[in-house]
Parts: structure tokens; sequence; C-alpha cells
């Protein structure tokens, strides 16, 4: 058995998630809110990243949407992580023993580091003051960050099929 | 019955025994449904809290329309086309589904709701594009806006879990 078989089976033992697994509406009712968080996140990330990469809204100054967009990220992450955490010790083995939960994870922790460096470039010089390399290198940041909140979702959707 | 016949109609056309029976047709549309979803209840939700005047107050009304509004109607097309294909490929089980009904009545719901405002105090929307607080009639838009699209979220999670 593996780590992960014997690491779910131990919290699917736990009287937690007894009364998750038991009780109907816990489960769809945590998944509706964590989908209604990524709406928040994909929204917010997507229009800046989108910004950043030259597709949109040239009108408006990237600082300005940035101040906008990221504070709603960092804030909607914790509901993310605490809906989500809800559902692992719900189902333990659907989401510990699946390799699509594992890559979720793996890209999450990435596009919130490349995230922190995109926050930390914009922060040191306004996007339009910067030189071309550090334009060029925000730019493939943000379209790799858009990329991965894509994975991610995709993942999180083939959760349920794997 | 005319409406059960239509059902079985669309669930036997070739598209829809196409995604109904591949192993990965389906999960691959629910994906698209998802980042499209995210998307149109991110975008709508940013311009209801702005009318009801919680965030982006430096944004005026009508500049955050025409950044928000594009995107709202793109993925709603998408959500809408998706949609569709995962609806016909058991169309006459996802009519008899009760949540799924109301979904359907609660995004006809917000329309009906976009289309009052959009008559009523939106047309006057240039005298109090950025004043504050926003008249009653914007903020009971937004509310219900906000109310309808985050129910279409729970209820489109409940399909899967009647």
């Amino acid at each position: 058995m593996s780590i992960m078989q014997r690491v779910s089976d131990a919290i699917a033992q736990t009287d937690s998630s007894l009364a998750i697994a038991s009780t109907d509406w816990v489960i769809p009712t945590v998944q509706a809110v964590h989908i209604v968080a990524i709406a928040i996140v994909m929204s917010a990330t997507a229009m800046l990243n989108l910004r950043l990469a030259g597709f949109i809204g040239q009108e408006s100054s990237v600082r300005r949407l940035a101040n906008r967009s990221l504070p709603w990220l960092w804030w909607t992450l914790p509901v993310l992580l605490a809906t989500g955490l809800v559902m692992i010790v719900g189902e333990p083995a659907r989401e510990l023993t699946n390799a699509y939960f594992w890559s979720k994870m793996a890209m999450v922790l990435l596009a919130v580091i490349l995230t922190l460096v995109l926050q930390r470039l914009l922060d040191d010089c306004p996007y339009r003051e910067m030189s071309p390399a550090k334009r060029r290198a925000t730019r493939a940041l943000s379209l790799v960050s858009l990329a991965l909140w894509l994975a991610i979702i995709f993942c999180g959707r083939w959760i349920a099929y794997s | 019955m005319a409406l059960q016949e239509s059902l079985a109609w669309l669930e036997a056309q070739p598209f829809a025994t196409a995604v109904a029976e591949s192993g990965w047709l389906f999960p691959a549309i629910e994906v698209v449904h998802v980042v499209a979803l995210t998307l149109v209840v991110g975008s709508i939700a940013m311009l209801d809290l702005r009318l009801l005047g919680v965030s982006r107050k430096d944004y005026g009304v009508l500049e955050l329309a025409a950044q928000t509004l594009p995107w709202t109607w793109g993925a709603f097309v998408v959500a809408l086309v998706s949609g569709l294909l995962m609806f016909a490929s058991a169309a006459t089980t996802y009519a008899a589904n009760v949540p799924f009904r109301f979904k359907l009545v609660l995004i006809v719901l917000a329309g009906i709701n976009m289309a009052v405002f959009h008559v009523t105090a939106y047309r006057t929307v240039h005298r109090w594009n950025h004043q504050l607080p926003t008249p009653l009639a914007a903020r009971v838009a937004g509310t219900l806006s906000l109310a309808f699209w985050i129910g279409v979220v729970f209820l489109g999670r409940w399909i899967g879990f009647v």
C-alpha cells in the first residue's frame, strides 16, 4: 500500500471525514464555493495577465489594474485552500491518491510564486518604464501564469474522471 | 409528447452520441465550460460590485463596463455552446434534472434583471458614472445579479449530485 493510500485511509477514519462523507450537501456546497472562488481568481488574473501579455486594454495602466486585481487573488486563495481542504478530508482517496490532484497542487504553488515575482517586478518599476528585456520577461511570466491557471482548472476537473 | 420527442431526437444526433460515448470528450467539454463560466461569473461580479459601490471605485461604471462586458459575452457564448453539447449528450436525463431546470430559470432571471437595468437606471448612467453611493436601482440590480449568478454556479454543481 502506498503512503498516500495509508494517509487517506487514516483521514477517512476521522470523525470529521465521516461527518462530511455522511452529509449529502457538504461536498457539492463546498465545490460550488470553490468554483465561485476560482471565478474570482481567474477573472482577476486573466485580465492582468492578458494586459501584460499585450492582448487587451492598452488604455488602462498596468499598475492600476494590478493594484485592483491582485488583492482579490490573495484574499480568495485562502477560500480555495479552505474549501479544498474540506474536500480532501471528506474524500481523501479521491484527491490524495490522484496524480491530477498532485499536478494541480504543484501548479498552484508555481502560479503563486510566479505571481509574487510578477508583483515584485511591477512594484519595482512601472511597466512602461521597463527595459525591453525586462518587459519581455514580464510578458513571458504572465503568459506562463495564465497557462498555469488554465491547466489548474483542467486538472481540477479531471480529478473527478481519473 | 413533443418535447420528449425533440429531446430524444437531439440525444440521437451523431455529435450527441459522440460526446456520450467518448471517454474524454465530455470531461474535456466540461473543462471548457468551467473556464468559460469562471470568466462569465467573475467579470459580471466585478461590474456588480462596482454597481454596489463596493470595489473598483476609481473606475467609472462606463469604463469598467467597457472593459468587462466583451469578456462576459464572449465567455457566455463559449459556456452556452459547451453547455449545449453536454446537454445534448443526455438531453432527456438533464431535462428531468431538477437543479438543471432551476439553473435555466436563474439564467433567464439574470437576463431579465440585466434587461430591466438597461432600460431603467443604465439609461442615465452618464449622470451617476462616478457618483457614490450609486443609485438604489443600480444597487438592486447588482445585488440581484450577484445572487442569480452565484445561484447558477451552485445549481450547476448540483446537477451532478442528484
